[in-house]
């Protein structure tokens, strides 16, 4: 999982239909000190993140399991996203002096 | 896998449940023979190998196997802790580590 800054949000009302009910958010890609990396992209928020906050996100297929309700990967349930935000961050501990 | 160095951790209490009772390590993948560190730092879950920051690690970063080992059949993770590395031995020289 990467961190990114939430910096707004994306409304689209013709969507796919499972992506139904999910708030798309604009996160800003960071190193794990918020320094911007990278181009902004679309997420879909698991955690209910607000803007400016701090959050991580997980990639690829992972990221359309947090809205499954049972367990098992049923596709009717999984939306088509490719990032969704897995947690808000409260704080970072990095020893080394690196980014 | 990749041989990873524990660089730092990540605090986060709204976090989604499938992550629920797992600390959150910073790891960056090392090079065996120089063990510097390389690569992005990337947030890997560790549910009972207990690593800490210094530490050089065995990361899995594949969605299947960590399912598997965290025996959460839906968790959206990929990046899991799974070992401590004591020593790599490349082109017969060894690397003491921990």
């Amino acid at each position: 999982m990467f961190p990114a800054k939430v910096i707004g949000r994306v409304v689209a009302t013709r969507k796919w239909e499972t992506m139904e009910g999910i708030k798309l958010l604009l996160i800003q890609p960071t190193d794990w000190r918020g320094n911007p990396k990278g181009d902004p992209i679309v997420a879909a928020d698991g955690v209910g993140a607000g803007s400016g906050e701090f959050v991580f996100y997980v990639k690829a297929r992972e990221a359309c399991f947090a809205w499954l309700k049972g367990d098992r990967q049923v596709l009717e349930e999984m939306p088509p996203y490719d990032a969704t935000i897995m947690g808000i961050i409260d704080g970072v501990e990095i020893r080394e002096n690196e980014k | 896998m990749k041989v990873c160095k524990v660089v730092g951790n990540v605090w986060a209490t709204r976090k989604h449940k499938c992550l629920a009772g797992l600390k959150l390590l910073l790891v960056r993948q090392i090079k065996f023979d120089t063990g510097d560190v390389v690569g992005e730092a990337m947030l890997a879950v560790d549910k009972n190998v207990d690593a800490g920051i210094g530490n050089i690690v065995l990361v899995s970063d594949e969605g299947n196997s960590a399912r598997m080992m965290l025996d959460r059949p839906v968790a959206g993770i990929r990046t899991v802790v799974c070992g401590i590395v004591d020593e790599v031995l490349v082109a017969g020289k060894s690397n003491k580590y921990n």
